[in-house]
């Protein structure tokens, strides 16, 4: 079946709070793996499927989450009408932007998606009178779904892992289309994509639309699950922290990438110590995982174990 | 001038100092197969390059099913009804042999993001269809059976097999054939003579830049010879194999092929 393993992974998750009551580091870690996954899901159509690097991803999500932030604090809002902003706001930014930037390749895409990102950062620290500067915008209003006001650690991972569960539909729904096989054409070999007809530059800029919304969408739920948002968390460290989730994962998976992201997040919290070194550290990491499995550990492990499971049936 | 006929006029195209096509004028005629021969370096490449809109030529026409082709993007020549296939491998080594048919399918495909993301039932059964023709393609070109293969996976004969199954099946008028027998054994340029004869039999005009002389000379039906960049002969293959300046050029004194 299609979807076999999305319904395994959706009952996983689903059954997590349950078989591990009022146990924080699976509410709260889980909740905030959803809303990573969500961004590397996102990334990775970009980046594993068309093969368009951003190394400014992070300036969506903060797009999300500061559109939230603002219009709900200082404009009063209702979350979802901010949310629906928030998103058509960031799409239309993508879209503008997706033309001129896309046209680039390789190092060229890489250092302006770089400059993108540090120039939205830029801005969420400077004008201190929309976002509050280094300081952060405080108080956001708790998210409120049609009269249900989503508080509690325990709400918060039921509405994040569903918005996890939709991000993933989507996008192995887009994926395995004819719209997913055009972004891999493109990734395979522009010039022939060309010639069966795909409009690359039109498929290049959708996908980049699609993943700035995954992004931002992200950052709605984010800035209403903290109830504050501050530069800090839009940076280049979360940008690099988003490639590193997809290359960990496998690139053109949508499973390897929901899993890179899983794996760097669980691996965060035990590393909460060396926070000093986390650069270094997902600098290593990414180092090591290209030189010994280029296809990403998630990728690579399950076709590993797949050539492990067809020797033993051979021997037996 | 026939609907699907291809008639190029003055076509140029300089890279840097190099002219690598200086002025090149022909017609194919609908229906038939075209070859265009001519030693390394002639502009065989250049000139497909040119006529599907990877290049800009800076001078010529080029007029196909009622259009002017110059200044039109791959993209929109290809939906006029263009396909090609490429000397140096352009398979989409990321997927499978029916995936690389089905994005050949893409022109024939309606597929919205919307409609895609959300799978509606209308995705589906596109799908499907989308999967029937691919197959469609894989069985003229004898690869049914390795459908599922990473394109990567198969020899070389067979992926430049898989790049002529990809191109027909977006249903073309005019096929571009970059040489499709480089590389190939006798056997696999015997059975992809034949796969070239059943297209051409099938309504499909042939443009065919090939060296195997053999080849050429049996199934086309008029020729164009290129050298530096400038049309040396045009005419059929008997024409062309007793013109003394082709012989001089490029077919190299005593050999003499069978029609
Ligand atoms: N992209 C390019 N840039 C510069 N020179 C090129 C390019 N493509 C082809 N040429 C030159 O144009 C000439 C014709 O090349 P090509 O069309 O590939 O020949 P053929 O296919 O007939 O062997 C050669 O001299 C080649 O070096
Ligand atoms: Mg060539």
């Amino acid at each position: 079946m299609r979807l076999a393993g999305f319904y395994l992974f959706a009952a996983l998750v689903a059954l997590l709070p349950v078989l591990f009551p009022d146990n924080y580091f699976v509410i709260v870690i889980g909740a905030s793996a959803g809303l990573h996954v969500i961004l590397a899901v996102g990334l990775n159509l970009l980046m594993g499927y068309a093969g368009q690097i951003s190394l400014g991803h992070a300036a969506f999500f903060g797009m999300g989450a500061y559109a939230s932030a603002i219009l709900t604090t200082r404009f009063g809002w209702p979350s979802l009408l901010a949310l629906a902003a928030g998103l058509v706001a960031t799409g239309a930014i993508a879209w503008l932007l997706a033309r001129p930037i896309l046209r680039l390749r390789g190092h060229y895409l890489a250092m302006a998606t770089l400059g993108f990102g540090i120039i939205v950062h830029v801005i969420m620290v400077q004008a201190t009178r929309w976002t509050g500067g280094p300081d952060g915008l405080a108080g956001i209003p708790p998210l409120n779904l049609f009269g249900w006001s989503v508080e509690g650690d325990l709400q918060w991972y039921g509405v994040i892992v569903a918005a996890m569960l939709l991000a993933l539909w989507l996008a192995l729904n887009l994926v395995d289309s004819q719209v997913g096989r055009a972004l891999r054409a493109v990734h395979g070999s522009e010039f022939a994509a060309q010639m069966m007809g795909v409009d690359t530059g039109r498929a290049k800029t959708q996908v980049f639309v699609v993943s700035a919304l995954f992004a931002a969408f992200a950052g709605s739920l984010f800035a209403h699950q903290q109830a504050f948002v501050s530069p800090d968390s839009f940076n280049l460290t979360i940008s690099v922290e988003l490639v590193t989730m997809v290359v960990l994962g496998g690139m053109a998976s949508t499973f390897g990438a929901a899993c890179g992201a899983i794996a760097l997040t669980l691996l965060h919290q035990g590393l909460v110590v060396f926070e000093d070194y986390e650069m270094l550290i997902h600098g290593a990491l990414l180092m090591a995982v290209m030189i010994f499995l280029p296809q990403g550990l998630f990728v690579g492990l399950s076709q590993g174990a797949q050539r492990l499971w067809v020797t033993l049936r051979q021997e037996s | 001038m026939t609907e699907n006929s291809i008639t190029v006029e003055g076509l140029e195209q300089s890279f840097g100092g190099v002219m690598a096509l200086a002025g090149v004028s022909f017609q194919a005629p609908e229906g038939l197969i075209y070859a265009i021969i001519g030693p390394n370096g002639a502009g065989k490449t250049t000139l497909f390059n040119a006529l599907c809109g990877f290049y800009q030529p800076s001078a010529g026409s080029i007029h196909f099913n009622g259009h002017e082709l110059c200044g039109l993007p791959p993209h929109r020549i290809a939906a006029l009804g263009m396909a090609r296939t490429f000397q140096n491998l352009q398979l989409f080594f990321n997927m499978t042999v029916v995936e690389n048919v089905m994005v050949g399918c893409h022109l024939r495909a309606r597929t919205g993001l919307l409609a895609a993301a959300l799978r509606l039932p209308r995705i589906r059964r596109e799908e499907r269809r989308l999967r029937e023709w691919a197959h469609v393609a894989l069985a003229l070109c004898d690869l049914a059976d390795r459908a599922e293969q990473p394109a990567g996976a198969l020899p070389y004969g067979l992926m430049k097999r898989v790049e002529i199954a990809r191109a027909l099946a977006a249903k073309p008028r005019l096929l571009l054939l970059d040489e499709p027998a480089a590389g190939l054994n006798d056997t696999e340029t015997l059975a992809l003579r034949e796969l070239i004869a059943r297209i051409r039999a099938s309504g499909v005009t042939v443009l065919l830049v090939e060296h195997h002389m053999p080849l050429v000379m049996g199934i086309s039906d008029r020729l164009l010879v290129l050298d530096y960049g400038s049309v040396l002969a045009e005419g059929t293959p008997a024409e062309i194999q007793a013109d003394p300046r082709v012989v001089a050029a490029y077919l190299g004194g005593a050999v003499q092929y069978a029609v």
